[in-house]
C-alpha cells in the first residue's frame, strides 16, 4: 500500500495482479491470467458454496445453518414474489446466485487481510466484472421479454394512458432510460464500491502520516482519523449488504417489466 | 485508477474468471442446490399448515362433539322431566279416582244412616202416637167415662201433635 516514497496511493487497492505465473495464460487470443480478481472470485464461490451446503440437511427441524440458509432464500423469494408476483418464483436460483455472490464479493472484500500482507480485494469494485453480471440482468430480461411478449414487448416503452401524440416523445424517452439500465446496474456497484474503499485507504493514510508528523497531529488528526474509520468500516458492511440488495432488487423489478410487462 | 488504466490488459481475464465463477454458482448452487432447500422450506410451511389445519378440523370436531352432547343432555333432560310430568299427572288423577270413589261410598252410608235414622224416628213416632192415643182414651175414660174410639183417639193425637 505504501508506496517507496512514503505517499500512501488508495488505488493501489484496486490493481490487478497475475497471480501463480499465470501472466500469460491465454483464450483464443485472450489474455485470461488467474489474477487476485479470479482468486476472490473464486473464494466467494466457493465461500457460498459451502454456506449452502449447510443448507441441505433438509431436516424438518432445521439447525441453525440450515435456518440461516432457508432465511436467504426465503428473502429472495419474498422479494421476488413481492415484485414480479408467483411466476417470480422461476429467477429465484438466478437472483440468489446474484444476491449472495455480490454480497459475499463486497464482504470478502472487507476483510482486514492487508494485516496478515495480504491483498484484500474486492472485485466488485470493477466495472468489467459487475458489468457482466449488469449484462447477464439485463440479458435475461430481454430473452424473457420478447420470448414472452414477442414484438408487443415494445409496448413497454409506451406507458399506458399515453395520448397518441405524446407517443413519438414518450418513446425515445423510455427507450433510452430502459438502455441505460445495464450501465446504471453495474456502475452503482462499482461506484459504490471504490468510494467506500477509497475514503477508508484515505483515512487510514491519514493516521499514519499524521502520527509520522508527531505525536501531536497523531493524537489529534490521527485519532480523529481512526474514530472516523471505526464508522465508516461499519456503514461500509452496510453499504455491502445494500448494494448486493439493490442489484437483487432491481434485477427482480426489472425482471418484472419483461414478465408482466406493466 | 487501476480499474480503467489496467482495462486493456484484464478486460478479458476479468469476463473470463467472471463468467466461470459466476456459472458455477448460477449452476451448481443457484440450480441445483437452491431449489432442494427451497422445496424444504416449502414442505415444512405445508406441513406446518397441514398440522394447524388438523388441529383446527380436531377443534371443530370437539366443538362439535359437545354440542352434541348438550343436545343430547337437554334432550334426555326434557324426557325425564316429561316422564316426570306425566306420572304427577296420573298419581294425581288416581288419587283423585280414590277421593272421588271415598266420597261416594261414604256418600251413600251417608244417606242409608240417614235413612235409618228417618225410620227409626218415625217408628219411634208411631209408637209415641199408639202410647199417646192409649194414654187420651184413658184420659177420656177416667174424665169423663166414655169409652172413646181407637179411631177418634187416634185422630186427636194426630192433630195435637200436629199443631206441636
Amino acid at each position: 500500500m505504501a508506496e517507496s516514497s512514503g505517499k500512501i496511493d488508495p488505488m493501489h487497492q484496486f490493481a490487478i495482479e497475475p497471480l501463480f505465473g499465470t501472466d500469460q495464460l491465454s483464450l483464443g487470443g485472450f489474455n485470461i491470467a488467474f489474477t487476485n480478481s479470479a482468486l476472490y472470485m473464486v473464494a466467494a464461490g466457493v465461500v457460498l458454496w459451502i454456506f449452502v451446503i449447510g443448507g441441505m440437511k433438509r431436516e424438518l427441524v432445521p439447525g441453525r445453518w440450515q435456518m440461516a440458509v432457508e432465511y436467504m432464500t426465503g428473502f429472495i423469494k419474498s422479494l421476488l414474489i413481492a415484485n414480479v408476483g408467483e411466476g417470480g418464483k422461476k429467477y429465484i436460483p438466478y437472483v440468489f446466485s446474484l444476491f449472495m455472490f455480490i454480497l459475499l464479493a463486497n464482504l470478502l472484500g472487507l476483510l482486514p487481510l492487508g494485516l496478515i500482507g495480504l491483498h484484500p480485494f474486492t472485485f466488485t469494485s470493477h466495472f468489467t466484472a459487475t458489468g457482466v453480471l449488469a449484462i447477464l440482468s439485463f440479458s435475461i430480461v430481454l430473452a424473457v421479454g420478447f420470448w414472452k411478449h414477442g414484438l408487443h414487448f415494445f409496448s413497454l416503452f409506451v406507458p399506458y394512458g399515453t395520448p397518441l401524440p405524446m407517443i413519438p416523445v414518450i418513446f425515445p424517452i423510455e427507450l433510452v432510460s430502459f438502455l441505460v439500465r445495464p450501465f446504471s446496474l453495474g456502475l452503482r456497484l462499482f461506484v459504490a464500491m471504490t468510494a467506500g474503499h477509497v475514503l477508508l485507504k484515505v483515512l487510514a493514510g491519514f493516521v499514519i502520516n499524521s502520527s509520522n508528523a508527531g505525536v501531536g497531529y497523531g493524537l489529534t488528526i490521527g485519532s480523529a482519523s481512526f474514530i472516523l474509520m471505526i464508522g465508516i468500516s461499519a456503514l461500509e458492511v452496510l453499504v455491502a449488504v445494500i448494494q448486493a440488495y439493490v442489484f437483487a432488487l432491481l434485477t427482480s423489478v426489472y425482471l418484472n417489466d419483461a414478465e408482466n410487462l406493466h | 485508477m487501476p480499474q480503467i488504466a489496467q482495462i486493456a490488459d484484464t478486460y478479458a481475464s476479468q469476463i473470463f474468471w467472471m463468467l466461470l465463477t459466476f456459472g458455477f454458482v448460477f449452476f451448481v448452487i443457484g440450480q441445483g442446490m437452491v431449489p432442494k432447500v427451497q422445496a424444504t422450506a416449502d414442505a415444512r410451511d405445508a406441513k406446518i399448515t397441514g398440522d394447524l389445519d388438523a388441529a383446527k378440523a380436531a377443534f371443530a370436531r370437539a366443538d362439535e362433539a359437545e354440542a352434541d352432547y348438550r343436545a343430547r343432555d337437554a334432550e334426555s333432560r326434557a324426557a325425564v322431566q316429561a316422564t316426570l310430568a306425566r306420572a304427577k299427572a296420573e298419581a294425581a288423577k288416581a288419587a283423585e279416582g280414590q277421593l272421588a270413589a271415598a266420597d261416594a261410598e261414604i256418600a251413600t252410608q251417608i244417606g242409608a244412616a240417614e235413612a235409618r235414622i228417618q225410620a227409626a224416628s218415625q217408628a219411634a213416632m208411631q209408637e209415641i202416637e199408639t202410647v199417646a192415643a192409649d194414654a187420651a182414651r184413658d184420659m177420656v175414660a177416667r174424665i169423663s167415662g166414655v169409652e172413646a174410639s181407637d179411631e177418634a183417639a187416634r185422630n186427636a193425637v194426630k192433630a195435637a201433635l200436629a199443631h206441636g
